[in-house]
């Protein structure tokens, strides 16, 4: 466990390094954020029937979705190990005494953490004290407060779980564009990123209820806002349990597969 | 000019050298702005219409400008990526040919990847029109032709104020995607329905509004006033490129190289 926890540590003290990309990157999010708040609204002003989703919940919806960006976009990537497979130096990595799996697995956790944790606070502050309609309201009860931090830990796992198969779908074509964007594109759409999840069409949802990236964001966003009951969210904290053992199960056994049939060249 | 179409040909054959990753790269481009145009697609299923306008109209607002966007990202990559050319000091190997530097910067790259994005954006044009009832004659095309002209111009200007802050940066600077991805997010849905000091901004310090909103009011027929005033809007685009052409030649004489 101590390999991985350094690797971990050292990950995020390079990402608080770069403070200047992530005051970037807040203003940035604040632009968007009040960007796609403004086009809900403008949908919700027209609308004659009652819409799925009421319009408190799904500024809340957009604003944390905006503050926890680098925990649940797929995008979010490691250039590193790209180059590591591509250039063949992946050989120096087998060379440590730790699997690889978990290795790559602490490191993007690391990553992740260090860019969300640069970035999450300064956005908290400013949303929550931003006029009314943009306003982020508190999570609708203590309870809902702590299943949601429960849910994103958890939501994170699943990201980061889905994001290996990236990494190692690399061992195969040797290039990480492509088949990657397709994966991020699918499923940044299916993790409610460009429209909540309820706000889909009923047979949409049905697919997204499949997949596993509704679990990364929807699923924790909702229960913060009070939109998944208590209840039914512990099911669905269970639900994501089983996606984080099958997605590592899985991936761990695909790499090992890629790893049996790797041959590096010398040079 | 001959010198910038011969630029382009030796990118363009150049990136062809690696086919597979060459078409690869343009099918992903397509689906990045069709995810995005599915999910107006549903919102527009769902909620019917948008403060009055239609699902077709707002199609029509959102093909103009990611035409312009991939057109600009295909043909001023050149100034997008300019921040490497200032670290690696290739800069300087530029100002000492006998030719204008932005011409130089402008054909140092080209993304023809982008052609995927370009697809998707003319098919939701063409599919757009041909729903949308508007009786065609000369000026209303021409207006449309001149909004996704102008809306590369503007794009470009902004990747040209951003490269010209490497000057005194060295690194790039990611806020420029608040103008450039934000501003193409914002202006895929018409103007109006946006917050007032959304609407100024973006009408009268980048000028976006005016070659998407307001001439497209001409085009649908939903303007009052004279035609021609509508189908001069677009020509902010030239407008706005001037000053930024302008504070790019003062960034050049600043610049200090970086000696790699």
């Amino acid at each position: 466990m101590r390999p991985y926890l350094s690797v971990w540590k050292l990950r995020f003290i390079l990402g608080m390094q770069y403070r200047s990309a992530a005051i970037a990157g807040i203003a940035t999010q604040l632009f968007f954020g009040m960007i796609f708040l403004m086009i809900f609204q403008a949908f919700y002003s027209g609308s004659a029937a009652e819409p799925p989703m009421p319009l408190d919940r799904l500024v809340s919806y957009v604003w944390l979705q905006q503050i926890f960006l680098s925990l649940i976009m797929l995008w979010f990537r490691d250039n590193e190990i790209f180059q590591l497979i591509t250039s063949g130096n992946v050989a120096y990595e087998l060379c440590r005494p730790c699997g690889l799996y978990s290795f790559w697995y602490a490191k993007l956790l690391g990553q992740r953490l260090s860019s969300a944790t640069l970035r999450c606070f300064p956005i908290l502050l400013i949303v929550f004290f931003l006029p009314k309609p943009f306003r982020l309201s508190p999570p609708a009860s203590p309870e809902a407060f702590v299943l949601f931090l429960a849910a994103l830990a958890l939501g994170l796992l699943v990201v980061v779980g889905v994001s290996m198969f990236i990494y190692i779908s690399v061992f195969w074509t040797l290039s990480p564009v492509g088949s990657t964007l397709m994966i991020s594109v699918a499923g940044e759409f299916f993790a409610g990123m460009i429209i909540p999840v309820p706000l889909m069409p009923h047979w949409l949802q049905t697919v997204a209820g499949f997949l596993p990236f509704r679990w990364t964001a929807d699923f924790p966003f909702r229960v913060y806002s009070g939109d998944i009951p208590a209840g039914e969210a512990l099911w669905g904290i269970a639900a994501q349990l089983v996606w984080i053992a099958a997605l590592t199960a899985a991936g761990a056994w695909t790499l090992r597969r890629a790893l049996r049939r790797i041959v590096v060249q010398g040079g | 000019m001959v010198l910038y179409f011969k630029y382009l040909s030796i990118l363009f054959k150049s990136q062809l050298q690696y086919r597979a990753s060459f078409w690869l790269l343009t099918f992903g481009q397509f689906f990045i702005p069709f995810s995005v145009f599915a999910g107006m697609y549903l919102m527009f299923e769902r909620f019917g219409e948008l403060r009055g306008w239609t699902f077709y109209e707002a199609a029509l607002v959102f093909a103009v400008i990611h035409l312009a966007f991939s057109l600009s990202e295909c043909f001023a990559r050149g100034f997008d990526m300019f921040s490497g050319l200032i670290a690696s000091g290739g800069f300087d190997r530029l100002l000492v040919r006998p030719r204008s530097t932005a011409l130089q910067v402008l054909g140092s790259q080209f993304e023809f990847t982008r052609f995927g994005r370009l697809l998707q954006s003319a098919i939701v044009l063409v599919w757009a029109l041909a729903k949308l009832p508007i009786d065609w004659n000369a000026p209303r095309a021409v207006t449309l032709a001149l909004m996704v002209a102008c809306g590369v111009l503007i794009f470009t200007g902004i990747y040209m104020l951003f490269a010209t802050l490497c000057f005194w940066t060295v690194q790039g600077l990611e806020i420029g995607n608040i103008f450039t991805d934000g501003g193409r997010e914002m202006a895929q849905y018409p103007l109006d329905i946006y917050k007032k000091w959304v609407t100024v901004f973006f009408t009268f310090v980048i000028p976006f509004g005016c070659v998407n909103y307001l001439p497209l009011l001409y085009v649908l027929g939903r303007a009052h006033g004279h035609p021609a005033g509508y189908m001069a809007m677009p020509l902010a685009g030239v407008l706005f490129l001037l000053p930024c052409l302008a504070v790019w030649l003062i960034g050049v004489r600043h610049y200090r190289s970086t000696g790699s």
